[in-house]
């Protein structure tokens, strides 16, 4: 048996055998070693995955060698590698994050499921990236949105049931909505392929059910990676989870999701089906301005740090829908870079302000004051990540908000340009809030002994912050796959 | 060009890399600013072995990476920037020395933060200075507005703390609302950002979109402080006064029109821009901006407030020189560039030397001060005699070639517009001086007696009112460099 053979099931196997495992074996330290283990296989084996695809192109997985499309089929394409590698990627830095910062947020008796919550979580995102099955899609949306409600509702903060709660409701009125939407292609098509359902729709994409069901899943989905206006469940769930939490799902959830509907859309529906018959294109770019607009100003007016980031989240969702609106390779190449610059930035923002609040035990503005002072490096972290949300050259933000520009303006539309740079001026107004609050107030009298955060905190955080600023300098990974995806979604490319 | 590849890269590396020795020096005051003075004298030993290759018509350059396909970080000296880094370089040690007085004479606190944010500062200038494509230049630009906001913002307070948003909201949000969208436009439209004698533009935009283009160049630099968009220099203000030295004379509003003039000469071409009529409304933005500017001037009783007001009106002297678009007055721009910052530096320098003996920051509060400070005052006299444009000051020769371009381009509109601002600044700065010398000391003031500012501080302030009478005298150097602009070699 060749192991490279079985690469893509492996992927999934892995993180997913390594949950029950982790919660029979019962000792928090053998849970966590292996857990870790397996996630950072599952990083090792999306960078081996990824650099395949990048040599022979699109590959298939058969499981149990049940040949599609009667069985399921495992499919990795220059999207779906770079996303494993994205949501990997982060999981391997948040967890060693988390053993230390779980240490102050969960009870003890409980760290064994966190871990095992956070292996099914990621085999979730993970299944949902590499699956070329619609049903299994939604299996896997499953494990990881279930996962999930249980990870925010560990939250320290009571507050984060009643979020977890909120979440659960909304998530899985989307996951119904999903499920309805491809049991209606199912109808229609009598193939849950999602390739063999792209060649079996084209010749129906204007039947009334496959228009429901494009509609059940832009609403389903759209729930799940928080488009404006379905954004009501994230703020709570970011700002009461736990921070390793917050951090890892800010930095994949949403993303994952994000995929999902370009998977829908543009390799099962059809870019003509959905661009050129629908009047999509317009409704996105609309729901993605509201976002960016009213998500950022909102964030200006919010007091807790978690929560402002959280709206600043909504806000760059808009950013990546703008880019899936403009129905253009440049456009999708805005969307997919922002997809991975966004997740590093807002994943190393979240791990900063973990290390916040184990320093200062919370992270109000009102807390936060005079922070530069007891923590400067924590301090200049999230600054350097406010910097990147708000596109400033040297950092990866400023690389998404390139090709967004370039984007509207190969369609001529220059009133696009300056609300995209505009939008990216309220986020100078909240990210400077916090720079004013850490750097020109006086620290409360009972921060004088705090001190900056412990090596355990720090490291896996710099590491996304460090990752924020090389994207911002060498685009050749983040570019050049995403450039590849898009070309790949609209059918330029093999 | 392997020499010439070097020194570039070490112009831009030296402070980088000395602001990591300054703050490694941290603890150390004397140590401190030992590491900040020689990295300023190598820096400008590195911009003066430039010099002779580029007068002698070499580019050195370097090509350091590939940001996004086809959009470079690169490096290439050719006169203008070769100039503007002279002038950053060389200001740079006296302003240092200046610093060292100041910071120590007043008791500053953060004095290790703010030399490395200075050292900073002038890395992204040569950044700016040197840039060989509009992207880097951008990616300076920013980079140097977020290094100046500490600097801006140095004492902390709520005062500080507004100046600073007006500082970074103005020039963070010109430069992302209007450089950004016309930086992707330029890619977008010409498939290059790099500067190219003659312009990329020429024969790919004409009409309304030219003119559009233009002003999202002009006002997107907001360093330039062309009207309406002026606020931050006079609410930078706040910060401590060799702070406002570099602001005014050393990097920032220097980067300004000096990007300024590099987006018109190398991006637009002067060729293409004097076809259009599109682009004649720069000339009108710029002469009211020079004309209001001095007016508003005449009435501030703050000394640096009218000291900020004058350098709003001056830095349009070179948006304007730049969009009569004749060969003298481009000429005079550049040469603009270099005698504006020798003498605002020397009344900067003077308003500090004032405010640390004597702590005044009034104009109606200095009669008599010649008396007690000659020295300050006499360099005072000659930084304003400059700014006039009276000879044997440096202002004077930049105002010639201005005013002959102006007039060999038939722009008499522009003439008349120099003519009043010279009559103007003469009426803002000439009664400081009389005042400065000629009233007596206000009733009272005996008790409280003051001598010059600390030493080196009054050094650094001969050395730059020297510098101004001795530019006047020996402008052949920079004249050439100048000239091979409009010539190229």
């Amino acid at each position: 048996m060749n192991v490279a053979e079985h690469l893509p099931a492996l992927q999934i196997v892995l993180p997913l055998a390594s949950a029950p495992l982790a919660v029979l074996l019962r000792d928090r330290l053998a849970a966590f070693v292996l857990v870790l283990a397996a996630t950072w296989a599952a990083f090792a084996i999306s960078i081996l995955l990824w650099l395949q695809v990048g040599e022979t192109g699109p590959m298939s997985y058969a499981i149990g060698s049940w040949p599609p499309p009667w069985g399921i089929e495992y499919r990795v394409d220059a999207l779906s590698s770079l996303l494993l590698m994205l949501v990997s990627g982060i999981a391997a830095v948040v967890l060693p994050y988390s053993r230390s910062s779980i240490e102050r947020e969960i009870r003890p008796e409980k760290h064994t499921l966190f871990y095992a919550l956070f292996a099914l979580c990621l085999s979730g995102l993970l299944g949902i990236t590499i699956t070329g099955d619609a049903f299994n899609l939604f299996v896997f949306l499953e494990i990881s949105s279930l996962s999930s409600y249980a990870l925010i509702a560990l939250g320290k903060d009571r507050r984060s049931l009643t979020a977890s709660y909120q979440y659960l409701i909304m998530g899985t009125i989307g996951a119904t909505f999903i499920v309805i939407g491809v049991g209606l292609l199912y109808l229609k098509t009598g193939t849950l392929n999602l390739a063999d359902l792209g060649v079996r729709l084209q010749a129906m994409t204007s039947h009334r059910p496959v228009l429901a069901a494009l509609a059940f899943l832009t609403v389903g989905i759209s729930l799940k990676l928080a488009m404006f206006p379905l954004h009501q469940w994230l703020p709570n769930a970011y700002a009461y989870a736990p921070s390793a939490v917050s951090a890892f799902l800010a930095a994949t959830a949403t993303k994952v999701s994000v995929y999902a509907l370009l998977r829908f859309y543009f390799s099962v529906f059809g870019e003509t089906a959905i661009f050129q018959r629908l009047p999509m294109e317009d409704l996105m770019l609309v729901l993605a301005l509201a976002g960016m607009f009213v998500a950022s100003t909102v964030a200006i007016f919010q007091d807790n740090l978690k929560r402002l980031f959280a709206y600043s989240s909504v806000a760059q969702i808009g950013y990546i829908v703008l880019g899936i609106s403009f129905d253009s390779v440049t456009g999708l190449t805005a969307t997919i870079v922002h997809l991975v610059n966004h997740a590093v930035t807002k994943g190393g923002l979240f791990l900063l302000l973990g290390a916040v609040i184990a320093g200062i035990g919370g992270v109000t503005l009102a807390r936060a004051h005079g922070l530069a002072r007891v923590m400067p490096l924590t301090s200049f972290g999230i600054v350097l990540c406010g910097l990147s949300l708000i596109g400033v050259p040297g950092t990866a933000g400023f690389v998404s908000k390139w090709y967004l520009i370039l984007a509207a303006l190969e369609k001529g539309q220059w009133w696009l340009v300056f609300l995209i740079v505009l939008s990216s001026l309220l986020a100078v107004a909240y990210v400077w809030r916090f720079v004013e609050v850490a750097y020109f107030r006086a620290p409360r009298a009972d921060l004088a002994g705090v001190r900056e955060a412990p090596l355990a905190l720090a490291i896996p955080a710099w590491i996304l912050v460090g990752a924020t600023l090389w994207f911002g300098v060498d685009t050749s990974l983040t570019v050049g796959s995403a450039s590849r995806a898009a070309a790949q979604l609209l059918g330029a490319a093999p | 060009m392997i020499a010439g590849e070097a020194l570039v890269l070490a112009a831009f590396a030296l402070p980088a890399v000395g602001s990591v020795a300054i703050a490694l020096c941290g603890r150390c005051p004397q140590l401190r600013e030992t590491a900040t003075l020689i990295t300023a004298v190598l820096l400008l030993w590195c911009t003066l072995s430039l010099l002779p290759m580029v007068l002698a018509g070499g580019r050195p350059g370097v090509h350091l990476f590939e940001l996004l396909p086809g959009l470079a970080i690169a490096f290439s000296v050719e006169p203008l920037g070769m100039l503007f880094a002279l002038v950053a370089s060389a200001l740079w040690i006296v302003n240092s020395l200046y610093s060292i007085g100041y910071m120590r004479g007043n008791r500053e606190e953060h004095q290790t933060r703010f030399y490395v944010c200075f050292a900073l500062a002038i890395a992204a200038a040569i950044g700016i200075a040197f840039a060989a494509n509009v992207f880097t230049l951008f990616v300076f630009y920013e980079l140097l507005t977020l290094i100046t906001y500490p600097l801006v913002t140095h004492h902390g307070t709520d005062k500080a703390k507004a100046g600073g948003r007006i500082y970074l909201g103005l020039l963070i949000g010109t430069s992302m609302l209007f450089l950004l969208p016309a930086l992707v436009f330029t890619w977008h439209v010409a498939g290059t950002t790099d500067f190219t004698p003659g312009g990329i533009l020429q024969g790919r935009l004409s009409g309304f979109a030219l003119g559009g283009l233009l002003a999202l160049y002009m006002f997107g630099i907001g360093k330039a402080a062309l009207m309406p968009f002026h606020r931050w220099l006079p609410g930078a203000m706040v910060a401590p006064t060799p702070v406002s030295a570099l602001l005014h004379a050393v990097a920032v509003v220097k980067a300004g029109v000096f990007s300024v003039l590099k987006v018109i000469i190398y991006v637009f071409g002067t060729e293409t821009l004097a076809t259009e009529a599109s682009t004649d409304w720069l000339v009108v933005v710029a002469g009211f901006t020079i004309v209001a500017a001095s007016v508003v001037a005449l009435k501030a009783d703050n000394l640096k407030r009218r000291l900020a007001y004058s350098t709003i009106s001056q830095l349009s002297y070179v948006v304007l020189a730049a969009a009569i678009l004749a060969p003298l007055s481009v000429i005079g721009a550049a040469l603009h560039i270099v005698t504006h910052a020798v003498g605002k530096i020397t009344l900067f320098f003077a308003a500090g030397a004032i405010y640390t003996a004597a702590h005044k920051t009034e104009v109606s509060q200095l009669d008599g001060i010649g008396r007690r400070m000659p020295w300050t005052m006499s360099a005072f006299t000659i930084g304003a005699l400059s700014l006039i444009g009276i000879p044997p000051a440096a202002g004077f020769i930049s105002k010639w070639f201005i005013m002959s371009g102006a007039a060999a381009g038939g722009h008499f509109a522009a003439l008349a517009v120099l003519i009043v601002s010279t009559l103007l600044n003469a009426a803002y700065f000439l009664p400081i001086v009389y005042a400065a010398f000629f009233r007596p000391l206000p009733a009272g003031d005996e008790r409280q007696p003051h001598g010059e500012a600390p030493l080196s501080m009054v050094i650094a302030l001969m050395l730059t009112s020297t510098a101004t009478l001795s530019l006047f005298l020996f402008s052949s150097p920079l004249l050439q460099l100048a000239e091979q602009l409009v010539a190229p070699k």
